[in-house]
């Protein structure tokens, strides 16, 4: 039973989806009772997951019992769960907001939003490159009309921009693959890590391929020539949507450090492929989110903004890879995580108190919500990197990892610099939002406090809090993983197993 | 045949990224299509062209590598959903603003 643990995040979202669309007769309490039992469910077998990988060895599971690498894998290691963790929680909260009435604004909302956490975890936990590629269509795809989900021109014009962006960005992963199994005959990540190091000769292909690849990665994840995408679609769609969202830039880092610690940096042929490059333009994306945050005039807007810093910020972290970065850099994911989806879910929150104002930083109706407050000065805290809060302790760590590496001046100086801007945006328009009232402003009806999203809020909310005073098993954990993550030898071996592998020379 | 099919598959990317350009969402739809034609012809390539040999492995007899096949029919498959769902979303922002600019404003 354990081997099948491995796919369970992947298949229980698959089966709610399609007992979704079969009860779709049954009214919406049934689909909200699946969904959720589904996410909860999900939520346990990630945690199961996370607890098999612990023991360190990488989990293997060969779909169809092919072996790798001639069928597809999927390839477990400690970051793939940990992974697989975040998004069943980040789900869990974002599908029990929902439930509480944006669900009904439009049509399939539940399957929709199990299949995007199909392909979610699917590509957290593939091994192999096209079937990457596969999930991400299924993320994209259902994402694409989970963001024109509740009408209206503006979601309209954004899906049309987010998803012919999409579509362009997936021609060239198409591209970059067929370079990949033209030059190198695989299309296996550790296959592909054995190949680029026992490469010889001319690999000017193979680097192109390999690079190509980062683009499209850098696409998902939003580095800065290919980044400004990201504010418009993520201010546009619903509040669950978008703090569901949080996690999709999330997979393309987690892509990029995944190929360069296992691939890339091992290979002769490749490691210097993000030297230089890389570090400028994730300091000039966290520099451009700063800004942008200090421009935005709806909290909707500076949470998109935040998104985009915070994937600045852990952009530079591929660049080095070394285990201690890395391990800074997945506690500050985790915590940047959930900090943006809360903020998207506060936002939405707050518009519904202040009537014509919604969440503009205008000056509007008083708010009688005391804990709205508290749970927006605890969110924005630990996204400003305040202390004692998470975001503080993620914001040190990955500085104090960074401290011996070589351009460590110009990327303390950027991203304190970045996080004094955010800083300031966040408390000059949260004060906006609180304090500043207008007498004659019509307050809404007090809308009916709902459990659903209370209980999402604070889900959200609490790991700015939890995660600081829990840093030590988690960071430990962040380490665990990262040590694991280069060590690529022992993912090589256990994925392709001992045999010898029969080659045929290409023309 | 090499340079037969690295000039056909030239010329529709830069007719497809030509159309993308073009901002209107009929050209756009048209233009990603032109590119992800260009792309299959590119995977297909990519296990070498080969002529009479079929993607069948027998005893003694040539045959070409079947696995660029697989993710040619992959990739046709998810294009053309994705190309449905965007001429959806395109009649949709038409009939939304009565114009088919993909930065169209409201209709007024």
């Amino acid at each position: 039973m354990n081997e099948h643990a491995t796919i369970l995040p992947i298949l229980i979202p698959f089966a709610a989806a399609l007992l979704q669309l079969a009860m779709k007769g049954y009214g919406i309490a049934a689909q909200r009772t699946i969904g959720l039992v589904a996410v909860l469910f999900g939520a346990a077998a990630a945690v199961w997951l996370l607890q098999l990988a612990d023991a360190g060895n990488v989990l293997v599971y060969a779909l169809g019992d092919w072996p790798a690498p001639f069928g597809i894998v999927l390839a477990v290691d400690r970051l793939a769960a940990g992974m697989a963790l975040i998004t069943a929680l980040l789900a869990a909260g974002a599908l029990l907001y929902a439930s509480s009435g944006f669900d009904e604004r439009g049509r399939h909302f539940h399957p929709l939003f199990q299949l995007q956490i199909v392909g979610l975890q699917g590509a957290f936990l593939t091994g192999d490159l096209f079937n990457l590629f596969v999930f991400f269509e299924v993320m994209l795809l259902a994402s694409y009309t989970l963001l024109a989900h509740g009408g209206g021109l503006a979601r309209t014009r954004a899906g049309l921009a987010y998803v012919a962006l999409n579509l362009a960005g997936s021609a060239l992963f198409l591209i970059a693959l067929g370079m990949l199994y033209g030059t190198l005959g695989t299309l296996n990540l550790a296959d592909v890590a054995l190949r680029l190091q026992t490469l010889d000769g001319n690999f000017a292909l193979a680097r192109l391929a390999c690079v190509l690849m980062i683009a499209v990665f850098a696409l998902k994840a939003a580095l800065l020539p290919l980044s400004f995408w990201l504010p418009h679609a993520y201010a546009a769609a619903g509040a669950p949507v978008a703090a569901l969202f949080v996690i999709m830039t999330k997979v393309g880092i987690v892509a990029i450090l995944r190929v360069q610690a296992i691939a890339y940096a091992p290979a002769a042929a490749t490691a210097d492929l993000l030297d230089g490059w890389l570090v400028a333009l994730a300091l000039a994306t966290a520099g451009l989110a700063a800004l942008g945050a200090l421009a935005a005039s709806r909290l909707r807007d500076l949470a998109a903004w935040l998104v985009l810093g915070s994937a600045g910020t852990l952009l530079v972290a591929p660049a080095f890879p070394q285990a201690t970065v890395t391990a800074a850099a997945l506690y500050y994911l985790l915590q940047s995580t959930f900090a943006a989806a809360a903020l998207f879910l506060l936002a939405d929150a707050i518009a519904e108190r202040r009537g014509a104002a919604a969440d503009t930083f205008q000056s509007g109706p008083r708010m009688h919500a005391p804990w709205l407050a508290l749970a927006f000065l605890l969110t924005a805290a630990s996204a400003a990197g305040l202390p004692p809060f998470a975001g503080f302790l993620g914001k040190l760590m990955l500085l104090s990892a960074l401290r011996d590496s070589a351009a460590a001046t110009a990327i303390w100086l950027v991203l304190l610099l970045a996080g004094l801007l955010v800083i300031l945006a966040l408390a000059k328009k949260g004060g906006q939002l609180f304090w500043v009232h207008t007498a004659d402003a019509v307050a809404p009806a007090a809308p009916v406090a709902d459990w659903r999203r209370s209980l999402a809020i604070a889900l959200l909310v609490s790991p700015a809090l939890l995660l600081a005073l829990f840093a030590r098993p988690v960071a430990d954990y962040a380490a665990r993983a990262a040590a694991q993550l280069h060590e690529p030898q022992a993912y090589i071996s256990v994925v392709l197993g001992t045999t010898e592998i029969v080659r045929e020379t290409r023309p | 045949m090499e340079a037969l099919l690295a000039i056909a598959i030239g010329i529709l990317s830069a007719s497809g990224v030509f159309l993308i350009l073009r901002a209107r969402t009929f050209p756009l739809v048209l233009g990603l299509t032109l590119l992800s034609y260009a792309v299959n012809l590119f995977l297909f390539a990519s296990g070498r062209l080969r002529m009479d040999a079929p993607p069948l492995i027998r005893e003694g007899a040539a045959y070409t590598d079947p696995l660029p096949q697989a993710l040619v029919l992959t990739a046709i498959v998810i294009g053309f959903g994705m190309t449905a769902y965007l001429v959806m979303l395109a009649l949709r922002a038409l009939s939304e603003s009565g114009d088919d600019h993909v930065d169209a404003k409201e209709k007024s």
